[in-house]
Order: C-alpha cells, then sequence, then structure tokens
C-alpha cells in the first residue's frame, strides 16, 4: 500500500518520538554533555505530545493491517508520553551526581515510549509483539542503569528471564490462535471467539492473556513486580509503574472491548478476568500491609490498583467503561509519578540505595512540608480519598461496576475489602511523614528541589491530583477522546 | 452566603497554618477570630429566616436558604447547598463547639500549632459542609473529607490511654472504620442513584430528586442497610461502637469535644435526613430493630462506662449511652420523640463537650486521665470541682437542664409506640445516675491522693464553662425556640412514615 501525507499525519506522535531517540543517539555522539541530552530528549517528547494534536484532524483510520490511529490511541500513547516526559525530568535530578555515563538512560526512555506508542497503535499480533519487546527490552537496560548497586542488577537479571518467558508463552499462544483462526488481526480473531471457543482458542488466549498479566503484574503473575520495583532505581519505578503498564492496558482493551466484542461473552474469559481481578486487589492490599519498603509497597499498590481497572475491563463497555478506562489511568499515572516522584527527589544515584525505606521519611513534614504533603496527598489519591483525583477514579470502577449485574457486584465486594485493607497501609505511610524523627535522617531533598526540574514535575502532579479531585470536568472532556473508535467493517 | 460557612473555616484553617511563622499566638487568635465569624454568621442565618413554615409541600422541600450551580454535569452532580431547620440548629451546635474546641485547646497544644488549627478548623468546614449539602455526592465528599484531618488529630496530638495503647492505632482504627463504612454509603448513593436513572433517564446526585425514586421492597431495604450500616458506624450503634472509646482517650481535648459533639452528630443528621427519607417503607421496618440496638446502647454504654479506670473512655461510653436514646428517638417516628431527639443531640454534645473539657483541665494538671489517681480533687482546686458536678448533672438528666428535656420527650413519645422499649430505655436514666455519680465520687471526693494545692481555674476555662453551663440551663427552661424550629423538618419526615404507612393500607 502507498502511504498518504494523512497516514503520516497520524502516526506523527510515533514518528516523533522514534526521531527524538535518533536525535538523542546523535547529540550524545556530538558532545556528552548531561543537560544538552536530557534537554533534547524533552523538546522532542514534547513536539511528540503536541503532534497528536494535529493527528486528531485525520482520524480515525488504519495504516497498514499493523496500526490503527483514533481518538483510543491518542490518548493513551498521550499519556505514555507524558509519563516518560516525567521520568526523564526525574532521571535529570536523580542521575545528576552518577559517576558513570549518565546519557543513555533518555536513549533508553525514548525507545521504551516508541515501544509503547507501538502498542497503543496496534490492532496486529505482530504489532502487539514488536511493541512489547521493544518496550521490554529498553526497560531491563533502565532497571540495570545502577550496574553499581547489587540489587540493581539483579532486579533487571529477574525482570530479564521472567519477562522473556512470559514473552515466549504469549508468542506460543499467538500461534496458537493463528493456527485456529488464520489470522492475526484483532477485528479478525475476535469475530472467530465465539461464546463457547474450541479448546485452541481457549489454551492460545489464556496463554495470551496470562503474557499480558504478566506485563501488567495482575496476581498470581505479580511475583517479580516488588522485587523489581525496589531495585530499579526511582525514576525508573516510575517509568516501570506508570508508562509501561498504561501502553499494555491499552493494548489488552483494544483486544478484549474495542474489536472483539465478544471476548467478554465468552465464559472462559470472563471468569478470568474476574478472578485474576479479585486476587489482584486481594494480593495487592494484603501483601502491601507490612511492606516497610516504600518502592516495594508501590509496586504491591498498583497489583491492586490495575485489580481495580481489570474489573472495570469486565463491566466495561457500558456507559462509562472505556471513558472510565482513561479518567482512570489518567489519574494512576500522575499520581504514581508524583508518588515515585518523591521517591526519587529524596534519593541519588550515587548512593548505595534508593531513600526508600519507611524509616528515611520520619518526620519529612517537618523538614519539607511541601514535598511531605505532595506524598500524602499521592497517597491519599491511590487510596482513593475525596478531595484527590483517586476518588474520581474509584467513584468511576464503582459507578461501572454497580450497573454491570452479578459480576459487577461480586467485583464490588473485593473493591470494598481491598481498599479497606489498602488504607491501613497508606495511613502507616502517611502518619510516618508527620511523626518526629527518632534519629539523623540519611536522606533528604535538596532545599530548592521545588526550582529543578524534577520538582516543578512532581509540583505539577500533585496539582493535577488536587484540581481533577475538585473539578474533573476537563479530564472528563479528554477523556470522551477515547469514544472515537475505530470499528472494523 | 451558605458557601461562605464551608469557606470561612478552611480560609481560616489555611491562614493559621501559615501564620505559624508569627509565633504560637497568631494561629490561635485567627483560628478563634474565623470561628467567632463562623457563629455569628449561622446566629444571624437562625434569627433571619422563620424556620416554622412547612418543610414538605407537594413533595418538594422548601429550604430557607438555597445555592446550587452545576459541578459534575457528566454525573448530574451538582454543588448544591441548602438550609432548613434540622440543617441551622446542627450549624449552630457545629459553630460553637468550633469556638470552644479552639478556646479549649489555648494551653494543652504547643507543638506544632499552625498545623493543629488547620486540622482543627477543616473539621469543622467538612462538617458544616455534610449539614448543608443537598447532591449525594457532595454529601459523601464532605462525609469523607471530615476524617482525614480528625485522623490527624489524634494522631498527632493525641494522648497515650491509661491501657498505654498507642494513639497512632486509635487514629487508624477510626479512620478504618469509618472509610469502609463511608464505602457502603457510597455503593448505596450509586446505587440509588442507578435504579433513580433507569426509571427516568435522568442522571442525577440532586438530594430531592433521589426522594421520588420508587423501588421494589428488598432492594429498597439492600439500600437502606447500606446507609443505615454506614451512620451506625458514626453514631455509633453498639456492635459497631468499638473505635469510639480508643479514638476519645486518645483524642486531644479538642478532638473530643469535636468527636463527641459534632461528629457523632452527623450520623443522627445523616438518618434523618437521608436514610428515612429515602427510604421510608424499609425504615419502618427495622425501626424496631434499631430500636432494640438503641437500648441495648444504653444499656451497654452505661454498664461499661461504670468499670472505666480512664476517665475520657468513662465519658466516650456515657456518648454511646445517650446516643442510644437519640436512635430510638429517631426509629420511633413519633412527633414528640424526634423532637426530643434533636433537643438531645444538641444537649449531649454541649455537655459531652463540658466533661471532656474539664477531663482535659484535670489532665493539663495532674498530667493522668486514671480516676485510681485522682479522688480527694475537691479539696485540692478550687473552681473545677462544682463545674464538673454540674456537667456530671446533666449527664444523668437531672430536671431543668438540657438532657431532661431530651430523654423526657425522647419516652414519651417513644411510650406511645412501644411501650416495652420506652419501659427498658428508661432504665438509661438510673443508669446514667450510676455512673455520673460514681464519676464524681471518684474524681472529687474521698481522700485526696496528696494535699499539694492544684492551679485553680482561669479566667478563659472559667468563660468557657460558664456559656456551656447557660446553655445546657436554657435548652432545660425554655427550649421552645429550639422546638420550634426544627419542628416542620420533622413534622414532615413524620409525614412522610405515616403516607407511606397509608399506601399499602390503601391497595
Amino acid at each position: 500500500m502507498t502511504f498518504t501525507l494523512e497516514n503520516f499525519q497520524a502516526l506523527l506522535p510515533l514518528l516523533i518520538t522514534c526521531a527524538t531517540t535518533i536525535f538523542v543517539m546523535l547529540a550524545i555522539a556530538i558532545k556528552r554533555n548531561h543537560w544538552w541530552n536530557a534537554t533534547v530528549t524533552v523538546i522532542g517528547l514534547n513536539i511528540a505530545l503536541l503532534s497528536s494534536y494535529y493527528a486528531l484532524k485525520v482520524i480515525p483510520q488504519t495504516i497498514t493491517p499493523l496500526f490503527v490511529v483514533d481518538g483510543f490511541s491518542l490518548f493513551f500513547s498521550g499519556l505514555i508520553i507524558i509519563a516518560a516526559l516525567g521520568t526523564a525530568t526525574l532521571t535529570n535530578a536523580y542521575i545528576e551526581s552518577f559517576k558513570r555515563n549518565r546519557e543513555e538512560m533518555y536513549l533508553l526512555i525514548t525507545i521504551a515510549t516508541s515501544g509503547g506508542i507501538v502498542l497503543s497503535f496496534s490492532h496486529h499480533m505482530a504489532s502487539l509483539f514488536i511493541g512489547l519487546e521493544m518496550m521490554s527490552i529498553a526497560l531491563y537496560g533502565m532497571v540495570a542503569y545502577t550496574y553499581d548497586r547489587a540489587r540493581s542488577l539483579e532486579a533487571a537479571i529477574k525482570y530479564l528471564v521472567l519477562s522473556a518467558t512470559a514473552s515466549a508463552i504469549m508468542l506460543f499462544g499467538i500461534a496458537l490462535i493463528y493456527a485456529q483462526i488464520g489470522s492475526l488481526s484483532f477485528s479478525e480473531i475476535g469475530a472467530g471467539i465465539t461464546q463457547e471457543p474450541s479448546l485452541l482458542i481457549v489454551v492460545g488466549g489464556m496463554m495470551l492473556v496470562i503474557g499480558l498479566f504478566f506485563k501488567l503484574s495482575l496476581a498470581p503473575f505479580h511475583l517479580w513486580t516488588p522485587d523489581v520495583y525496589e531495585g530499579a532505581p526511582a525514576p525508573v519505578g516510575a517509568f516501570l509503574a506508570t508508562a509501561a503498564k498504561v501502553a499494555v492496558f491499552a493494548v489488552l482493551v483494544r483486544f478484549a472491548i474495542l474489536e472483539s466484542k465478544n471476548v467478554l461473552a465468552s465464559t472462559p474469559f470472563v471468569i478470568t478476568l474476574i478472578v485474576v481481578a479479585c486476587i489482584s486487589m486481594m494480593v495487592g492490599n494484603l501483601l502491601a500491609l507490612k511492606q516497610n519498603n516504600i518502592k516495594r509497597m508501590l509496586g504491591y499498590s498498583s497489583i491492586a490498583h490495575f485489580g481495580y481497572l481489570l474489573l472495570l475491563v469486565l463491566v466495561g463497555g457500558q456507559k462509562f467503561g472505556i471513558e472510565g478506562f482513561a479518567v482512570y489511568l489518567a489519574i494512576y499515572v500522575m499520581t504514581s509519578l508524583a508518588a515515585f516522584g518523591v521517591v526519587t527527589l529524596m534519593s541519588h544515584a550515587d548512593g548505595k540505595r534508593d531513600a526508600d525505606m519507611l524509616n528515611d521519611y520520619r518526620g519529612l513534614f517537618w523538614r519539607r512540608p511541601y514535598l511531605a504533603s505532595i506524598f500524602t496527598l499521592a497517597l491519599f489519591s491511590l487510596a482513593g480519598i475525596p478531595l484527590t483525583a483517586g476518588f474520581i477514579g474509584k467513584f468511576y470502577v464503582i459507578t461501572a461496576a454497580v450497573g454491570a449485574g452479578f459480576w459487577g457486584w461480586i467485583g464490588l465486594i473485593f473493591v470494598v475489602l481491598g481498599s479497606s485493607i489498602g488504607i491501613y497501609f497508606y495511613l502507616r505511610t502517611i502518619i510516618s511523614l508527620f511523626l518526629a524523627k527518632k534519629h539523623m535522617h540519611r536522606f533528604d531533598a535538596e532545599i530548592n528541589w521545588g526550582q529543578r526540574t524534577g520538582g516543578i514535575m512532581v509540583l505539577g502532579a500533585a496539582a493535577f491530583i488536587l484540581v481533577i479531585g475538585i473539578i474533573p470536568n476537563p479530564l472528563m472532556f479528554i477523556a470522551q477522546l477515547t469514544q472515537l473508535v475505530w470499528v472494523a467493517q | 452566603m451558605l458557601t461562605w460557612l464551608i469557606l470561612i473555616p478552611f480560609i481560616g484553617g489555611l491562614l493559621s497554618w501559615q501564620a505559624e511563622r508569627f509565633g504560637n499566638k497568631a494561629p490561635r487568635w485567627i483560628a478563634l477570630f474565623s470561628m467567632i465569624l463562623l457563629f455569628a454568621c449561622t446566629l444571624n442565618l437562625w434569627l433571619k429566616y422563620d424556620y416554622s413554615l412547612a418543610n414538605l409541600s407537594a413533595g418538594q422541600s422548601v429550604w430557607a436558604e438555597e445555592f446550587r450551580v452545576n459541578w459534575i454535569p457528566r454525573f448530574g452532580i451538582s454543588f448544591h447547598l441548602a438550609l432548613d431547620g434540622l440543617s441551622i440548629l446542627m450549624l449552630l451546635l457545629t459553630a460553637f463547639l468550633g469556638v470552644l474546641a479552639v478556646v479549649c485547646s489555648w494551653s494543652e497544644v504547643q507543638r506544632k500549632v499552625g498545623f493543629f488549627h488547620l486540622n482543627l478548623l477543616w473539621i469543622l468546614g467538612a462538617v458544616a459542609g455534610v449539614f448543608l449539602a443537598m447532591d449525594m455526592f457532595l454529601f459523601f465528599f464532605f462525609w469523607e473529607m471530615m476524617l482525614i484531618p480528625m485522623y490527624f488529630l489524634i494522631s498527632l496530638w493525641g494522648h497515650k490511654s491509661v491501657e498505654g495503647k498507642g494513639r497512632v492505632e486509635a487514629a487508624t482504627k477510626f479512620f478504618i472504620y469509618t472509610q469502609s463504612s463511608g464505602l457502603l454509603l457510597l455503593l448505596a448513593i450509586i446505587g440509588l442513584v442507578f435504579v433513580h436513572y433507569m426509571q427516568t433517564d435522568v442522571l442525577t446526585f440532586n438530594y430531592t430528586d433521589l426522594r421520588n425514586t420508587h423501588m421494589s421492597a428488598s432492594l429498597e431495604m439492600i439500600l437502606m442497610l447500606g446507609f443505615f450500616i454506614a451512620f451506625a458506624v458514626k453514631f455509633p450503634v453498639v456492635p459497631f461502637h468499638s473505635w469510639l472509646p480508643d479514638a476519645h482517650s486518645q483524642a486531644p481535648t479538642a478532638g473530643s469535644v469535636d468527636l463527641a459533639g459534632i461528629l457523632l452528630k452527623t450520623a443522627a443528621y445523616g438518618m434523618l435526613r437521608f436514610a428515612i427519607p429515602f427510604f421510608p417503607n424499609a425504615s419502618q421496618e427495622i425501626a424496631p430493630l434499631a430500636m432494640w440496638l438503641g437500648v441495648a446502647g444504653i444499656i451497654y454504654g452505661a454498664f461499661v462506662a461504670y468499670s472505666q479506670d480512664d476517665i475520657k473512655r468513662m465519658i466516650a461510653y456515657t456518648s454511646i449511652s445517650h446516643m442510644g436514646f437519640v436512635l430510638i428517638g429517631i426509629y420511633s417516628f413519633n412527633q414528640i420523640a424526634m423532637q426530643g431527639v434533636v433537643v438531645q443531640m444538641l444537649a449531649h454534645g454541649i455537655s459531652a463537650a463540658g466533661l471532656f473539657i474539664i477531663s482535659g483541665q484535670l489532665y493539663e494538671r495532674l498530667k493522668t486521665r486514671d480516676l485510681n489517681k485522682m479522688g480527694g480533687l475537691s479539696s485540692r482546686l478550687s473552681g473545677i470541682p462544682p463545674i464538673a458536678m454540674f456537667f456530671a448533672a446533666a449527664s444523668l438528666g437531672l430536671p431543668g437542664l438540657g438532657n431532661f428535656v431530651g430523654e423526657f420527650l425522647i419516652l414519651v413519645g417513644v411510650f406511645k409506640v412501644d411501650m416495652v422499649v420506652a419501659l427498658f430505655a428508661t432504665s438509661g436514666l438510673v443508669l446514667g445516675a450510676v455512673y455520673s455519680l460514681i464519676l464524681v465520687q471518684r474524681s472529687l471526693h474521698g481522700a485526696a491522693q496528696s494535699n499539694e494545692p492544684l492551679a485553680g481555674i482561669n479566667a478563659r476555662e472559667l468563660t468557657m464553662m460558664l456559656s456551656l453551663i447557660f446553655i445546657l440551663v436554657w435548652l432545660g427552661l425554655y427550649p421552645q425556640p429550639v422546638l420550634d424550629t426544627s419542628a416542620a423538618v420533622m413534622e414532615s419526615i413524620g409525614q412522610l412514615i405515616t403516607s407511606s404507612q397509608s399506601i399499602p393500607a390503601a391497595q
């Protein structure tokens, strides 16, 4: 097929992100300067984000059988780019004191971001796999970036081995599905899944879904999450929790809801989804209870959050379903960026470890009141307390589930149980920020953290949490973009 | 105007937080000033309108004052505040106890004064929001919002209890109890909204619209239970009460005053305003159970109060006992009893606040709240013992004071509805006398533990106490203005129940 100008216009966010990778590589080759290389990255990503606006004018369209550009994919690619921008700015402050080469981190961030955008554009198993691997392989490098720390290296190897296994299982699943249906495009596979699918499709579909669940760290495929979150440098943790998961979730939603309406009518898949969602809510919240490590706690918390989101998949397609994902994920991304942002601002890449123990934060409020307030806000938002954006997300989940009959109510029981348990560990973390400290603190943010790029990003995320928590209308308006969906004829 | 009632505490709180950099005095004065301003505003609103007008005319509510703007149109949510006889009385109580809470922590709180007043004022702002909100989403928003500053108040400025349990644990327990019951409330609210949506195709969280929702009996029961349990936890009704003694005994004085005086009343208000009008039939079905739970609360609270050593835990259990009367009164649906409920809520708010402030003052002087270490205090300090006697007498329901009027009206009303319940509830008065007198006996009389005299009452404390005493006496001798204010609202709730009774009869 021939490419038209409109095709290029629609693909602009992806093309510009890829171009940014090349520019950063050239920039590093020309002059190895941290500030200058980071600036090139941030400018490139910003242009990619702005170009979404031009891409919006020519949607919806499909470009080759691999890609589809519509409101849904542009919303999620925008979200991924924002998460990448957040990671890049946080990295800037964090890695300043790193003794080895600092600049390649930005290269890895842009590669992983391109992978994420490919995922959010894909409606074909081939592009799904390409995007997933492009993102994952860059992530291995990012997790291991501070390889002087044993934990960082350990986390990367663990992630590499497990993730590769998951990818292999997924690939096998795709092959089985192809053997039965003879096509790799989502819509044709979707048309082939009937109410009671053949064994080959069930097995293949399950293997595919397991691969996706692994990347989303849903229980019982979550075992890598706490270790990798703990070992990865804090800004990379932010990327893992946000961009990496948003991209995979976008592709899951496109496959399960947008292009194959039968998946949610097929009993084996529905049961898998509800079981995994409920287990994730419980496991995520229960395992976080006694956690003294903030990064691990955030890891478990993300397991629970994706449990809520999976429930939304199950009851989605209702009136607020698709919009619900968009709102929930946008809020989750900003909240996680704020939470990991605080951890990042407290830590430095040349330390023996990051400031990730609960003890490191004791009495932070009396030393850095605004930073601690932001952390409090982020944790309340994760717990879904009103006045923060997290409550709006939870409100969407509950509203969608209440109107969804039996499965919705089963899920709701777990939502109530899970969030009641969850409050305990969020409160535990919050209150330690306010308690008087007992010993000298080893970690502290710089006194002028608010004026540095990472600090400004964290302040922005906090403002988002507060403003959207009170006036959610703008976010809801943008989220309705996701209803502009390309439909297979 | 109504918006300002909510904004004054919020802005005042932020200002006093920032004012800490000008020393410890500045936050206190700013907080005091904003509370007095709030009180003046509510007083003005009370005198300005005639609340005896009928609240319900043809199914539509009539408000003294109303304010409404769209908030989240996507879900039919609006920022809707409204004022009627019930809310203005609760607001008066809130603002008055708000002033007292600031004054009573004047010397008690010395650490992090600015942040303390931020939390204190935000609780009051959120409570004012609860009493004004007429949109279910907005109501829930404020309902949850008041927990966060309360949590900080208990966990950061609290005391260790006599048994040595930590204040953070108590605060966490309080938060988890109320938060998870709040989730049930949210589920029930959204369920109600969806039922309404399916019938009318209008998605709205507006109070007056939702009141006209029709639903099947079993659905009504399920949704009603969601509301009822959420309010019962906050109330607290006996099986859900265990957070209250812990929270009270660990909270600072101002926290206890807010908790007993205002926060518990939000639950009673929620039942009167939402649970009964939304679900009149199901409420009637559950009424006998609710009344017996009230009786259980009265007797259980009284007995457990008797055996406490920690003076604040003791007062907390008496609160459970007194709130039992309120629960019985609400679910008797009798006009007289419901009027009694209003008086009882105000009187209990004032008398419990008085007792908590006294125990705070004793704690400042003795550094203990253990009754075993008190005794013979009337010989050691001047001023406080007679006032303590007064509030203990109020708590046992001495005629001539507000509590007596409330309990008497409730019992008279309940007697007409269910004689057995009234009979058992009356035992609360006897038991009330027992625990009040034992409180006086153990703290004030008997042999003194030492002869060293303690600091007497000072002018600030005396003014506080005299104002509380004045109101209690006024409520006891001339409760008519209060009764007039709430009569119309209570009548409309009563009508709702009688009209729902007549529907099955007509069929």
